[in-house]
């Protein structure tokens, strides 16, 4: 192979003139970390929306569920990342078009929109698994004591549901983050694309790619650590009953 | 405004989006699921062999594969693979890679790590009883595999391996980044070329959505089909 390997590469000052190379990666880490929290954050509060209207008994709840969950799997995520940022301005009113596209940091906004959409489907699917996990006798109980509908679902089911696709809720996590890599088609600098601009400046491109990998896998394994403490924390009933 | 909307845009590049673009898609998917199910039965059987290193070396290959976004890895092997080329071919200078070629590569090297932790599930779920059977009838390890736990292995796993392929198809669409036209990268050349984005980029969605929902049903008929009554 007659590649110029060049390590030191890292410590150079990057075209952006906002500090080395390495800043550059870091800068894209912390995009990236950003993109994947927040958008987590809107894909948890509305995937459980979702999921738990795919449990009601209206059968108008669940064709609503059911037709959220459809529409934003069945398109790939780049293809939905175009529609929130090249389409939707242009199918609203023309004001608000206008503000949409103005809006300071605009990619970042329209990233964490789409993958909040696009990661809700799934934890819907996830929490409607975790609800319909659990015993009837659950729902029935918390009705006996006199619990709505809504009161027993936010402190009866949905507490056990949640505990019961932790670990599935972690690796949505993890899909979640290296989905964040989908926004540099929208103009996001997340880590790869701060990678590929540090290639297209410097030519160094395999070391550019093995720091962004290196990075991405400790993102990963500190997610995947967080996430084993926080299951040993809370075991569920059947770990307790193993354990003792 | 939805008034604009512009149909006859889509009824021009309608060829060229649906066969030049959408044929790259579905060949690109039809070649890579079956190299990708094949490469990733060799690493599960690796996983499942016993020999350490084999083991070792399987498991890290997945487990790498399926911590990095698929664009990094789209990345990774674009650039790489002239540098491969130039290694296997002895050339002179690093090998000019196709962009079909190139991407058939990249898919099937990372789809295999999705196919092998689905196949490992699938030969874990045939009864050891089956095996010993067949050992007892005097067939080899290999005639084993070959005509007892694979067969139902990929029966079991049926379901799972389409709504994996039909997760492939969706992710070609990620090989825009090459500039390469694929049904959503002949969808954005007429966009970009007649600035019609709000309808072209509506017209791959709504393909995709056809396509992928059409297959989900099926793999959902054939799940009752395919599953085994014990």
């Amino acid at each position: 192979m007659n590649y110029h390997w060049n390590w030191r590469i890292f410590f150079e000052l990057s075209p952006d003139a906002q500090g080395t190379y390495f800043d550059m990666l870091l800068r894209g880490a912390r995009w990236t970390i950003a993109t994947a929290l927040l958008s987590f954050l809107i894909a948890f509060l509305l995937g459980s929306v979702i999921g738990v209207l795919r449990t009601l008994p209206s059968r108008w709840a669940r064709g609503v569920g059911q037709a959220w969950v459809e529409l934003l799997r069945n398109v790939p995520l780049l293809v939905q990342m175009f529609l929130w940022y090249f389409v939707l301005p242009e199918l609203l009113p023309k004001a608000w078009g206008t503000w949409l596209k103005q809006l300071p940091n605009a990619p970042f906004v329209t990233a964490v929109v789409c993958l909040g959409f696009f990661t809700s489907a799934r934890i819907a699917e996830q929490v409607r698994a975790g609800i319909g996990s659990l015993p009837r006798g659950q729902l029935q109980a918390a009705t006996a004591l006199g619990l709505g509908t809504a009161q027993s679902y936010a402190h009866v089911l949905l507490p056990q549901a949640y505990r019961i696709i932790l670990p599935t809720l972690t690796s949505e996590f993890l899909n979640n983050l290296k989905n964040t890599s989908v926004g540099l088609t929208i103009g996001l600098v997340e880590l790869t694309a701060a990678a590929r601009a540090m290639q297209e400046f410097s030519f160094q491109v395999f070391e550019a790619f093995t720091a962004a990998t290196l990075i991405y896998l400790a993102i990963n394994l500190a997610a995947t650590g967080l996430a084993r403490v926080v299951e040993h924390r809370y075991p569920t009933p059947t770990a307790l009953k193993a354990a003792q | 405004m939805i008034g604009d909307f512009d149909f006859d845009v889509i009824r021009r590049s309608a060829q060229f989006v649906l066969v030049d673009g959408l044929g790259f898609t579905l060949k690109l998917t039809a070649m890579a699921a079956p190299l990708g199910l094949l490469l990733g039965t060799i690493l599960a059987l690796m996983r499942l062999s016993g020999s350490r290193p084999l083991g070792l070396l399987a498991t890290g290959y997945v487990n790498l594969m399926r911590a990095l976004p698929f664009l990094l890895v789209i990345f990774w092997f674009y650039f790489l693979m002239p540098y491969i080329g130039q290694w296997l071919t002895n050339a002179a200078q690093p090998v000019k890679v196709g962009a079909f070629t190139s991407s058939l590569v990249t898919f099937v090297l990372f789809e295999a790590a999705f196919y092998a932790e689905i196949m490992r599930a699938g030969i874990q779920s045939v009864s050891p009883g089956q095996t010993a059977a067949a050992t007892a009838l005097g067939l080899t390890r290999a005639q084993t595999l070959a005509h007892v736990v694979l067969p139902q292995a990929v029966r079991n796993m049926a379901p799972v391996l389409l709504t994996q392929t039909i997760i492939l198809f969706q992710d070609t669409s990620l090989v825009y980044v090459l500039s390469i036209t694929d049904l959503l990268g002949a969808a954005s050349k007429v966009a970009q070329r007649d600035g019609r984005l709000v309808e072209m980029y509506l017209f791959a969605a709504v393909v995709y959505f056809a396509i992928s929902f059409a297959a989900s049903r099926v793999v959902r008929g054939l799940e009752g089909r395919f599953a085994v009554v014990r």
